[in-house]
């Protein structure tokens, strides 16, 4: 079989069934304020908000590695441009930039100009420690964690907070080898 | 309580301008997404009705906002029909809806439909429009077809067809 060419984030963008983001940004808004009605604790909605990304994260990849034909990524470089480039583009219709890397290689920031999440929204004073957005760190740290590395990803810059752009910070905590159900010598 | 203390920066956010109206995001982006919102919600409901209550409350707040940014399909629904029983009902029919396309339902859940969220939505388009109904979604089963239509019940209420009858 011939391999099979990777795809730009755009190209597939184009391919699939898109929905108006409006739709998107006010259902997300819905799910927030009843996490906020039913929880209260900004704490607790944050972890609720990255548990649902992971959730989602989980099935998104196989979607994710079904549409962009990707093969293997090399290293971790590689993985960032990938989400920054095609990941994002493919499900969110917008780009971000990879860019502050440690000098391990190891951890990077993903910086978002543009988030359909958080369209006419604003935080009231009593959220202020809301991550609005928490949903995102978690559907990377799922679909990741799908693909055998496991991550921790935190907040650095939220626009909802007075900063001028989102960034995310992501840490490479180890790869986890593919374990396979069976052993072939036993 | 949410909404108290609310909005600061009102005039701010009311300023922007609304430049990127026709911005989309992958279908697959809000399945993902109303997914969770419902699995979230099964977490906190005891049956079906309430599960369909609180869609529909989520919806609602979406319809009240929608309104001004509306352009909510490419294509108009299936079907417009007025009901025959009643004065002031309305149905709006679609074959696949758009929230029940990648939803199953388990069999113990039996008549639960997410078409509530749309029917939220309605809601609250029309009753920001000045036109308050109640609004419910329906599936209706079709022959020779494997999935059921659905359908989104409008009926509206007492002022608003008096009203029309002043106007008309």
């Amino acid at each position: 079989m011939a391999p099979l060419v990777p795809k730009t984030g755009d190209a597939i963008f184009a391919s699939i069934d898109r929905v108006n983001a409006e739709l998107f940004t006010l259902t997300y808004g819905a799910m927030v304020r009843q996490l906020l009605t039913d929880l209260e604790e900004v704490d607790v909605v944050n972890k609720q908000l990255d548990q649902m990304g992971y959730n989602i994260g989980a099935r998104l990849i196989d979607e994710f590695l079904a549409k962009s034909n990707v093969s293997r990524c090399v290293d971790f470089k590689e993985t960032a441009d990938v989400i920054a480039k095609v990941g994002l583009k493919m499900f969110l219709g917008v780009t971000a930039s990879v860019s502050n890397w440690d000098p391990e290689g190891s951890s990077f920031s993903l910086v978002l100009d543009d988030n359909p999440l958080v369209d006419f929204v604003e935080l009231p004073d009593t959220f202020q420690g809301l991550h609005y957005c928490n949903i995102l760190s978690g559907v990377i740290r799922g679909a990741l964690e799908m693909v055998s590395m496991k991550t921790e990803i935190t907040w650095i810059r939220d626009m909802l907070h007075g900063d001028d752009a989102y960034e995310l910070r992501v840490k490479l905590l180890k790869q986890i080898p593919e374990e396979y159900p069976y052993k072939d010598d036993e | 309580m949410i909404g108290v203390g609310k909005i600061k920066h009102y005039t701010n956010l009311l300023e922007k301008p609304l430049s990127r109206g026709r911005q989309e995001v992958s279908l697959s982006a809000f399945a993902f997404l109303f997914s969770e919102l419902v699995q979230y919600n099964q977490t906190q409901v005891d049956n079906i009705a309430e599960l369909e209550r609180r869609l529909e409350d989520a919806g609602y707040a979406v319809g009240a906002r929608v309104l001004e940014l509306l352009c909510h399909r490419e294509k108009v629904a299936d079907s417009l029909e007025k009901g025959t029983e009643h004065e002031d009902e309305y149905m709006i029919s679609e074959k696949e809806l758009l929230v029940n396309r990648f939803i199953s339902i388990p069999k113990d859940m039996g008549a639960f439909n997410c078409g509530a969220f749309v029917a939220g939505i309605v809601k609250g388009v029309l009753d920001s429009a000045g036109f308050p109904a109640v609004v419910t979604a329906h599936f209706v089963p079709m022959e020779g077809q494997q999935r059921p239509r659905t359908t989104i019940l409008i009926k509206f209420a007492e002022e608003v067809l008096r009203r029309e009858a002043r106007l008309g």
